[in-house]
């Protein structure tokens, strides 16, 4: 039974992970249509960025925060500098865009960092108080500032003027000019946000995957079936999906399949979610107008 | 009475296909115009191409004074427009208080919760839907709560395009008794795009009629209900 | 989802362009023969390299460009083909030449299977489960239970395919004349699919999914022939990739693979037999090219650890001037010329 416990809230923790890159997909996916392929990358930079930070002297949470401004602006140039210009371009057109920021910025970090696998230092002392049998104080760590970083989301986007008017421009562009809005705006807002949640994902991740330039690759792919369960068009769902898939990834890992079939795991979450119910748990069933 | 509102020559085109030939209207300050014609005549088209939404624009469209063809939507609006788009452009997952919210995005002021309340006075069905998704309110509620809307941002002049669409004619009646009044109270001038001939001239004081793209009669009412050609056209008679 | 525009549709170009295009096969014909008659080793290496990319982009092409459907995972096709290609020469002692039909025989059929079990995805659905599935393919292959004929980890080498004819061609050369031969055929093919009634029935799949079932099509099937088509394409260059390569690898086949025919097919032009080319050229040379530019002089050595972004920037700038891809260029191209020499330009 103990050690059941302590894979299912080892998953949670790992759920935190896909829970913040779920979130940073969805939020794309409901202001733009696109799944942002390059979102693993781009966090596996901001990460390389914090280490550099970290190296260089400047204390932990001083090189989170730098970081998160960091990607946050890296974000926000993406769409105004790059996608603004391919508004009206096919969705294969789009992709192939992603899949450039991709192979340029996993291309960046080996030249740029190093390609020798480092290690990333996490602020919860391996020895603190609150760790416990069944999760180590990272892994408390990961859940808690996720939680924290999901509540600030939620509480931005339900409470704040800005966050109405990104919800707005997400569900209907047009009317939202008819408000004054200026939409181009709230989606380089949304991009610098959902940049931020694929950096905070990748420094809470790289303590135990390791930094290195292909290290994201498996997380986004657990980050996408988590997104897809929740529901690919559902903010709720996209947290939940991924704490969903992070127990699953464990306990399959633990019991049934083996560590080494990881991404065949996710590749059958994906697989059966899209042939059984392509809107996931919670999303809106897709209405195709004719 | 000086144009708050001012079309001169307008073409406009969506693309390939042109739409509007040399269109020329005006809106007095504090007035009440409608826009009739067909299917198709390009009703839709000249208030689109007035907010710039989509519509590829020669000509001059002046707002108090000043061209704003090319100008973003959302920089027109800003210079006191709101408009109340064909299909009312509802934020349907989103609550009735926070449409309301929307529309008043561009102030900065205090007044918004008040100016609520003003808008629920001239709404009363909305008051006690606030806190529902939108999506869910009935054809002729939305229509309510999209010039609810449009009102919220204290707007100088108010474009409605087809605002009796798909409604009941008594629903049609209370709307437009509603917008006379706001028109009264709030010297809010207004340009009415309308099918729907009968109902919007006994709304306004000028029409205009707009045939393929083209501006074939103007005048107050009585003279456009009493044109033969006209009557026989448009009033089915 | 928005494509080329209607100059894309190869089953409708009137005759004058035909002949166009038919002096433009002949020169490459004649290319194609001579000039590895004539080059190094390792040019050889990259032509043949080349050919066989063209069949896979080609098989990708016919997926995404004539029916609509985005796949990121023909890169598990390939290795599918590959591997199969691999165990029939090591297990079952068959000889080299009889690998690329069985390969391709074996992926049809596990494309129609996968396009069974996708035809009702649409567009971002579609490239989330095949990116899923590029990506769990080098996972895949290292699986315990298959080690008996993946080789594992290590892999199976292969022997190289000798020539038959010594005097006058060497090893490489033969290979590349092989697969020329095997591209030859399967473009000869996919033109006359899709310039039949399976072509046009495809666009419209493409363009008015909805429409078309409501005239008749049958959406469902189309769609799964159309990857079981695509991967069989596929199958077969990964079996002649396999032969080239001398050796077949799970890491061989990592997700950039998928992304590498998606990019061809792209930069090709989506929805033309030619355009797919040139996208076999851009992904043979271009990654390599950064790399070569910075061995032309010392100060210039630090652009070798470049090309991977040197790539993206190229891929991202491609999409921005020529969303069209070269066929579409060049299209736009021959419709200025024409409309300059004042003949109306057909469309």
């Amino acid at each position: 039974m103990q050690a059941f416990l302590h894979q299912l809230l080892s998953g949670l923790a790992n759920g935190s992970i896909y829970a913040s890159v779920a979130l940073a997909l969805v939020m794309i996916f409901k202001a733009t249509h696109h799944v942002n392929f390059a979102q693993g990358e781009l966090a596996m930079f901001s990460t390389y960025v914090a280490y550099t930070l970290i190296h260089a002297g400047v204390p932990y949470w001083g090189a989170f925060v730098i970081t998160l401004v960091f990607s946050f602006a890296i974000g926000v140039a993406i769409e105004r500098l790059l996608l603004r210009r391919l508004r009206h371009a096919s969705a294969l057109t789009v992709v192939i865009v992603f899949i450039g920021l991709l192979v340029i910025f996993n291309g960046l970090a080996g030249p740029l960092f190093g390609f020798t696998i480092k290690e990333f230092p996490t602020p919860f002392a391996p020895n603190a108080s609150y760790g416990s049998t069944y999760l180590s104080p990272h892994e408390v760590g990961m859940i808690g500032v996720t939680l924290i970083v999901l509540a600030i989301v939620f509480a931005f986007f339900r409470f704040t003027r800005l966050g109405l008017a990104m919800r707005a421009s997400a569900e209907n562009p047009q009317s939202s000019r008819l408000v004054g809005i200026r939409v181009g705006w709230m989606l380089a807002l949304g991009w610098g946000l959902a940049s931020v949640l694929g950096a905070i994902a990748g420094m809470m991740a790289a303590p135990s995957v390791f930094l290195e330039p292909n290290m994201m690759v498996g997380i986004v792919l657990y980050g996408f079936a988590a997104a897809l369960l929740g529901g690919i068009d559902n903010p709720w769902g996209a947290p939940i999906g991924g704490f969903i898939v992070g127990v699953l990834e464990n306990l399959a890992g633990a019991y049934v399949v083996g560590s080494h079939l990881k991404l065949a795991l996710a590749l059958a979450v994906i697989v059966a979610v899209v042939v059984f119910k392509p809107s996931g748990l919670f999303g809106r069933t897709v209405v195709v107008r004719v | 009475m000086t144009a708050l509102l001012e079309l001169t020559g307008v073409d406009a085109d969506y693309g390939a296909t042109a739409v509007l030939r040399g269109v020329s209207l005006e809106v007095d300050d504090g007035g009440m115009v409608a826009l009739l014609g067909a299917n198709g005549a390009g009703k839709t088209t000249t208030l689109r191409a007035i907010c710039n939404m989509g519509v590829r624009v020669r000509g001059a469209i002046r707002f108090a004074g000043r061209r704003i063809e090319g100008l973003a939507t959302e920089d027109v609006v800003r210079l006191g427009i709101g408009h109340v788009p064909e299909g009312r452009g509802t934020f349907l997952s989103l609550t009735v208080e926070e449409n309301l919210r929307l529309g008043a995005m561009l102030r900065r002021d205090r007044g918004i919760a008040g100016d609520v309340t003003r808008v629920c006075g001239y709404f009363p069905v909305l008051r006690d839907r606030l806190e529902q998704q939108a999506g869910t309110l009935s054809g002729g509620e939305q229509q309510m709560l999209a010039i609810a809307r449009a009102l919220m941002s204290r707007p100088r002049l108010l474009l409605l395009d087809e605002p009796s669409f798909g409604l009941a004619p008594v629903l049609v009646q209370e709307i437009f008794r509603i917008l006379r009044v706001i028109n009264r109270e709030e010297k809010m001038t207004m340009l009415l795009v309308e099918q729907n001939a009968r109902l919007a001239l006994d709304l306004v004081g000028q029409v205009f009629l707009l045939e393929t793209g083209r501006v074939v009669a103007s005048g107050p009412p009585q003279q456009i209900a009493a044109d033969e050609t006209v009557r026989r056209a448009y009033l089915g008679q | 989802m928005t494509m080329v525009s209607a100059t894309a549709d190869i089953a409708s170009a009137p005759a004058r362009r035909i002949s166009g295009r038919r002096l433009w096969l002949a020169a490459l014909l004649v290319f194609a023969v001579v000039v590895p008659l004539v080059s190094s080793g390792y040019h050889v290496f990259q032509l043949t390299q080349i050919v066989m990319y063209a069949i896979a982009i080609l098989g990708l092409n016919l997926l995404t460009g004539y029916s609509g459907q985005i796949s990121l995972g023909n890169g598990s096709f390939y290795a599918l083909g590959a591997y199969t290609a691999a165990i029939l020469m090591t297990n079952a002692k068959l000889p080299y030449w009889a690998t690329p039909p069985i390969a391709g025989a074996v992926c049809f059929v596990a494309g129609l299977a996968f396009g069974r079990s996708v035809t009702r995805l649409e567009g971002l659905y579609l490239a989330l489960a095949t990116y899923a599935l590029g990506v769990a393919t080098p996972q895949i292959l290292k699986l315990d239970v298959l080690e008996r004929w993946t080789g594992g980890n290590q892999g199976v080498v292969l022997s190289k395919p000798t020539s038959p004819f010594p005097s006058l061609l060497n090893d490489d050369q033969w290979l590349y004349f092989f697969c020329l031969g095997a591209a030859v055929i399967l473009f000869i093919v996919a033109w006359n699919i899709v310039r039949g009634r399976t072509g046009r029935a495809l666009i419209a799949l493409r363009n008015h999914p909805i429409a078309a079932g409501t005239m008749g099509i049958p959406v469902a099937a189309y769609k799964s022939a159309t990857f079981g088509l695509s991967a069989m394409y596929t199958g077969v260059a990964g079996a002649l990739g396999a032969l080239i390569a001398g050796f077949v690898g799970p890491d061989s086949f990592q997700i950039i693979l998928s992304i590498g025919f998606l990019v061809g097919g792209v930069v090709g032009g989506i929805a033309s037999i030619f355009g797919v080319l040139f996208g076999a050229a851009f992904i043979e040379l271009v990654p390599d090219l950064t790399k070569q530019v910075s061995e032309m002089s010392p100060s210039l050595r630090w652009l070798a650890e470049l090309q991977y972004p040197a790539y993206g920037v190229l891929l991202i700038a491609t999409m921005l001037l020529m969303p069209g891809g070269m066929a579409g260029l060049v299209r736009s191209v021959e419709l200025r010329i024409a409309r300059h020499l004042h003949h109306p330009p057909r469309t």
